[in-house]
């Protein structure tokens, strides 16, 4: 207890767990955590800003309870301990869609109750609000929730604007006019599997700017 | 007889936990360097979905249910408690998975030491959460058919993964683009497998 002496609330170390998270520390394209539950609700840009906003929760409010818990909690049970935490807030924010928004709730169907089997929130107290303080795990959940929310967003932007046409619900194309010119929208980019390509596609982009990620055998 | 067979099929083709809904994505991307590690892992999910959706079965239609608890008594009858199934559904795989673990132990240590880690990782692997959601939203009939659908669901995760490991064990000898090595062409190939799964679209006995 010698450096008793109070790290400002957002100082270096606390911006880099906010941001490492956003590129090459992303809980998708390079953790490889959490995509169980993510890519299926990416086919519109509504639901899974929704989950992006779910999954925030859950993340950054278990991450507070089991940090401020971590003396606490013994060893050997800290997975089920974990496990209700997360259960119980998953619950909460279900009954909350089911309440506030009976539409999005619907379309999401059984991804809600997904997100306590996502991977990211178990490998984030695992690795991160176990040894740490709450506020420092606040903001890591935080960050890695914007890692995983971005990746969501983006691979819903695209899979929207090029399979129906349209960009939060909006027609743009129809706008655009370009229908008339001989445009078409491509079906396939709503259809399962292309989640899957666009992902690989941004995990290209992102490797090839960024040497350092490319694995090596 | 028929509907079951039906159920079963569906889910290991049409329904494919992997290719249709992405359910247990991490282990799968995981685990499927070498043919043999992901058959274990594979059998694994199949036998922990076979227990764990029929019990889970059993509890939404005698406890969780709106009126479930009527065989306790009469005033129960507008009793809901369908809130509490995600706590309920994840105790429950988290206790079948303890159990399938110090029975495999005690039975086959050699199947043990195979499956390592993997065994305990299952408990969060979101396939068999899933699927015991997917048995709830769609209200099977009976505990036959939600077996079925149990032993479908992992069959087809199991076929998924080995399928991948194969191609993977291939693909060390080609020449992949270097930011697309590894993970990057790993999902693309399983779009493409799960577009070709898609041509079983509509297939019913």
């Amino acid at each position: 207890m010698e450096n008793i002496e109070k790290e400002p609330l957002l100082s270096a170390k606390n911006i880099k767990l906010l941001k490492n998270p956003l590129g090459q520390d992303n809980p998708i394209t390079v953790q490889v955590l959490g995509i169980c539950s993510a890519l299926a609700v990416t086919v519109k840009m509504k639901p899974a800003i929704v989950m992006a906003v779910s999954v925030m929760v859950v993340l950054a409010v278990s991450n507070v309870v089991i940090a401020a818990l971590r003396k606490s909690i013994p060893g050997r049970i800290r997975i089920i301990v974990q496990l209700v935490v997360i259960a119980t807030l998953v619950i909460l924010v279900d009954q909350f869609l089911k309440a506030f928004a009976f539409d999005v709730s619907k379309q999401l169907s059984v991804f809600v109750g997904l997100i306590i089997t996502n991977c990211i929130i178990m490998g984030r107290l695992e690795a991160f609000a176990m040894a740490n303080k709450p506020w420092p795990s606040f903001l890591d959940g935080l960050g890695n929730a914007w890692g995983y929310g971005w990746i969501l967003i983006a691979v819903s932007f695209f899979r929207e604007f090029l399979g129906t046409g349209s960009i939060m619900g909006y027609p743009v194309m129809e706008k655009l006019g370009v229908y008339n010119f001989g445009y078409e929208d491509n079906g396939m980019m709503i259809l399962p599997p292309m989640a899957l390509i666009t992902v690989g596609i941004i995990i290209w982009v992102q490797r090839a700017r960024n040497k350092s990620l490319i694995e090596t055998k | 007889m028929e509907n079951l067979v039906n159920i079963f099929v569906k889910s290991i083709f049409i329904d494919n936990m992997i290719f249709a809904y992405f359910l247990g994505m991490c282990s799968y991307l995981a685990v499927s360097k070498t043919v043999k590690t992901s058959m274990g892992l594979g059998i694994a999910v199949t036998f922990v979905l076979v227990i764990t959706v029929p019990v889970n079965f059993l509890l939404e239609q005698y406890v969780l249910k709106k009126g479930a608890l009527v065989w306790l008594d009469e005033s129960f009858a507008t009793l809901d408690l369908s809130f509490l199934s995600f706590i309920m559904f994840i105790a429950v795989i988290a206790s079948i998975v303890q159990l399938v673990e110090m029975v495999i132990e005690k039975s086959s240590p050699a199947l043990y030491n195979s499956l390592g880690i993997f065994l305990p990782l299952i408990a969060v692997n979101c396939a068999i959460l899933g699927a015991s959601l997917f048995m709830q939203e769609r209200e099977y009939a009976n505990i036959a058919e939600a077996t079925a659908f149990g032993l479908g669901s992992g069959i087809g995760w199991l076929l998924a993964i080995v399928a991948l490991a194969a191609i993977r064990e291939k693909m060390r000898y080609s020449n992949v683009p270097a930011p697309l090595r590894g993970l990057g062409i790993t999902f693309i190939l399983t779009g493409l497998m799960g577009i070709a799964f898609m041509s079983f679209l509509g297939i019913t006995l």
